[in-house]
């Protein structure tokens, strides 16, 4: 089983997204899409990315829920910075230096995918040999509460699930 | 299939609002192109169309297509997952450029690179 499909997860989302794709779910398309996912699941085998482990699962509805909640949240925020009047003269920004202790490559992923799909802060590098994050946010106040918001808002429910 | 001109008065008000939306909001990213400072400022202003930008766009697709051909047409839930995979690796290209270029050029105010410890600092 492990040798004819490494990836069962993946395959199984590679297929998904064929049929989504293709919109039909007939049996020519699923014996087609089911080749398409053959081959790209060897063709990832031969990557070897590093293994996923995916622990407590019940933790990602709401942490989704919560990213959509901020997504909103923080378009609003920055369109309203953007079309400000008064002018850029007031608002800071600048980098904030995150100490993560998360080590799980997916979730890091994840995390930057987070960061990035709200507007406002942007994940710049990461130093994987002191775990140390840098991330710039548009409207800077406290560093500190960035530092707080990544680490229990993000972090914590991402280390649940992948570590 | 029924012809746009057939669409439901409630279905064509929910699908122009979010386009305007969507639209509205890619817009003002590019506006953001033009007012923002600093090239890590203007980083942030075009992921308001790649996020809730996109997002309302294809809501509306999905909405109006479904109700067209009389099927549930989903094949947008892929852009959108594509697009929240693919974006972060375009923006970490770009700021991280732009940062290797402010180190060497010691240019403003930038984090020194990694293993350097550093308390913080605003732009400007």
């Amino acid at each position: 089983m492990r040798r004819v499909l490494p990836y069962p997860l993946i395959a199984l989302a590679l297929l998904l997204s064929w049929l989504v794709l293709a919109g039909s779910a007939s049996l020519g398309t699923i014996l087609l899409g089911g080749m398409v996912t053959l081959g790209g699941s060897w063709a990832l085998a031969s990557l070897a990315p590093p293994r996923a482990r995916l622990r407590r699962l019940a933790v990602l509805p709401g942490l989704l829920r919560d990213v959509l909640v901020e997504v909103v949240r923080s378009n609003n925020a920055v369109a309203r910075i953007i079309l400000d009047p008064a002018g850029q003269g007031r608002r800071q920004s600048g980098f904030v230096q995150i100490p993560l202790d998360m080590r799980s490559p997916q979730g890091l992923a994840a995390l930057a995918c987070i960061l990035t799909a709200t507007p406002g802060t942007v994940w710049v590098e990461y130093d994987s040999s002191e775990g140390i994050m840098l991330l710039h946010v548009l409207d800077l106040v406290d560093a500190s509460e960035w530092v707080r918001i990544v680490k229990e808002k993000w972090e914590r429910r991402l280390m649940e699930i992948f570590e | 299939m029924i012809h746009a001109a057939e669409l439901p008065v409630w279905a064509a008000v929910i699908v122009a609002v979010l386009l305007l939306l969507g639209a509205g909001l890619a817009l003002i990213g590019s506006f953001g192109l033009l007012r923002l400072r600093s090239f890590y400022e203007r980083v942030h202003a075009p992921t308001l169309g790649t996020t809730l930008g996109i997002g309302c766009v294809l809501v509306a697709s999905m909405l109006f297509f479904s109700l067209l051909q009389r099927r549930l047409v989903l094949h947008e839930i892929l852009i959108a997952v594509l697009m929240v995979m693919t974006t972060p690796v375009t923006l970490m290209l770009l700021a991280r450029a732009a940062l290797y270029r402010d180190r060497v050029e010691r240019n403003g105010s930038v984090p020194p690179p990694p293993g350097v410890r550093w308390e913080g600092g605003e732009e400007r």
